[in-house]
């Protein structure tokens, strides 16, 4: 089953972090990365620019509005996502754990979302 | 017995043990709950003509499992035909591999699987609570509904809720690898309890359906102690439940809470005295103290004492500072307290409540005010005693609970206008 994994980290202790701290929680995703296409789970993963270059485009009375920021102004930012496939859902919470979040002591989660099966 | 009788007591003690098995097989509770509510009528139908079986759980077992194979059958067929179904789950093995040799419906991992899967972390605790109930424990969900004081639709919700999360996400049902089984256990370990705390503590309304929650909760963690019977936790929380639900007779008389210094002992269950008094001691030999062991060693030394002044309150002390460094919560800290007050001198113990309290963050907590005031009682401190009684019956929400309040607030009049 795939699972789509979102982490959220606070943007404003990264942007503060030590460069050493950075490259740290770079390396820690580097891998995550490695182990999962060496087991052949990883179906995907990309880490995103932070928020302030993020734009909306809201669904309102009819008309798509245009907005400069993310949907929503929340505690910690969407900073990239993982797909992996995994047995069942404790397999995902095992990869979950390993994954990075935040850096310098910065909080942060890991949402896992099973991906709905499409057809082609 | 007549055949109604029979058939709702074998359905209530076996209908956990067949709905695990028919998950495994079937790959979903909904089916699984299905199968065995359609068995339960067959056999009140079937009972009264062909006289009790004589071995109701089998037979229960047996046409469980052939109403889940006429089940898959007759989906089939209607998949067959219209070839139109596009909704489906897989999270478990396809319907379509049910096996029909008997012999997989005895595997005695099944209701540990069950019960690991209905306590997953990944589901709110309130589900886990609802869904260990309903399969495990084979009540109803009205009956689920009015032992928690809800309304029937919000609890039939949470667990139409829960079994779709178990089956889109893929909760696994299965028994947690060594990694992964202490964080789970304890998950486990504390549904149960939470379970026997709501029919133990709150006394309002449906009485009967809460002491019902008690026996349940009891009969649970006699399951897992049977399933897992060398993890000293499991030993520890059935020997908790058993000898606080010994006393259940004593504790409320013409619907008041009698305090453990003012209760009748000779009320209290000797049998599950016993009982407790057993596992506490062979979960101590067992290796490492947690929290449920050091609890049950405490209901111990107070069930052992034949008079309120013989109780050790010297070891509850040494066992609360135990149980304060492996779970430093407030509510523990004042057990601490109150332990001390009784055994080092109420002014040390008072003393201690008071710094607890320092922090404010009991101030909206009833006990911290009752203990105070119960302290206030003893050293004839009549007026601090009746403040904080006062300060407790604005806090405390239970019925039963605020007579007593009440009842000691009148009481303290009484002396202080004896006196005059």
């Amino acid at each position: 089953m795939r699972y789509m994994f979102l982490v959220y980290s606070t943007e404003t202790a990264e942007a503060t972090a030590a460069p050493a701290s950075l490259r740290e929680v770079a390396e820690a995703h580097r891998r995550v990365m490695d182990e999962a296409s060496r087991k052949g789970v990883l179906l995907g993963a990309e880490p995103l620019k932070p928020t302030s270059t993020a734009t909306t485009v809201r669904s309102q009375d009819g008309e798509k509005i245009i907005v400069d920021g993310p949907f929503a102004e929340t505690k910690e930012q969407l900073a990239g996502y993982y797909i992996l496939d995994c047995r069942d859902l404790d397999e995902a919470i095992d990869w979950a754990k390993k994954i990075p979040t935040g850096c310098k002591g910065g909080e942060g989660c890991i949402e896992i979302r099973p991906l709905e099966k499409t057809e082609h | 017995m007549d055949t109604q009788a029979a058939a709702e007591s074998v359905f209530r003690e076996e209908s956990g043990k067949i709905i695990a098995a028919l998950i495994r097989i079937s790959g979903s509770f909904d089916r699984a709950e299905d199968a065995v509510q359609e068995a339960f009528i067959s056999a009140l139908a079937a009972w009264p003509k062909t006289g009790i079986p004589a071995n109701p759980a089998a037979w229960m077992m047996t046409t469980a499992h052939r109403k889940l194979i006429d089940q898959v059958r007759r989906e089939q067929t209607v998949r067959d035909k219209e070839d139109s179904v596009r909704y489906e789950i897989e999270a478990f093995s396809p319907p379509n591999q049910i096996e029909l040799e008997s012999d997989s419906m005895h595997l005695p991992d099944d209701r540990l699987r069950l019960i690991f899967t209905c306590c997953h972390p990944a589901l709110n605790q309130e589900s886990q609570i609802a869904l260990t109930l309903r399969t495990l424990g084979g009540l109803s969900t009205p009956e689920i509904a009015k032992a928690f004081l809800l309304p029937e639709p919000t609890l039939a919700q949470r667990l139409v809720r829960a079994k779709r999360k178990i089956q889109e996400a893929r909760i696994p049902y299965e028994v947690p690898n060594a990694d992964r089984l202490p964080e789970r256990l304890a998950s486990v370990q504390a549904v149960i309890y939470l379970i026997f705390n709501e029919g133990y503590a709150a006394a309002s309304g449906a009485q009967l359906i809460r002491t019902d929650l008690c026996a349940e909760a009891i009969r649970l963690g006699r399951v897992l102690k049977e399933l897992m019977p060398t993890d000293p936790g499991n030993l520890g929380l059935l020997a908790l439940m058993l000898l606080h639900d010994s006393r259940r007779e004593a504790r409320i008389r013409n619907g008041q809470l009698v305090t453990l210094e003012e209760q009748d002992r000779s009320l209290w269950d000797r049998n599950e005295i016993a009982e407790g008094l057993a596992l506490v001691q062979q979960a101590f030999r067992l290796g490492p103290v947690g929290s449920y062991q050091l609890q049950a060693a405490i209901a111990a030394l107070h069930a052992e004492s034949s008079a309120p002044e013989e109780t050790d309150w010297k070891q509850i002390a040494g066992l609360y500072e135990r149980l304060l460094e492996l779970n430093p919560s407030p509510v523990v800290a004042l057990n601490h307290g109150v332990a001390v007050a009784m055994s080092a001198g109420l002014e040390a113990g008072l003393e201690r409540i008071d710094d607890l309290g320092a922090s404010g963050e009991l101030d909206s907590y009833y006990l911290f005010h009752a203990a105070r005031a119960d302290i206030f009682r003893r050293l004839s401190r009549r007026k601090e005693a009746a403040e904080a009684y006062r300060r407790a019956l604005a806090l405390a929400t239970n019925n039963i609970e605020q007579e007593f309040l009440r009842r000691r607030l009148a009481q303290l009049d009484h002396s202080v206008s004896a006196e005059r």
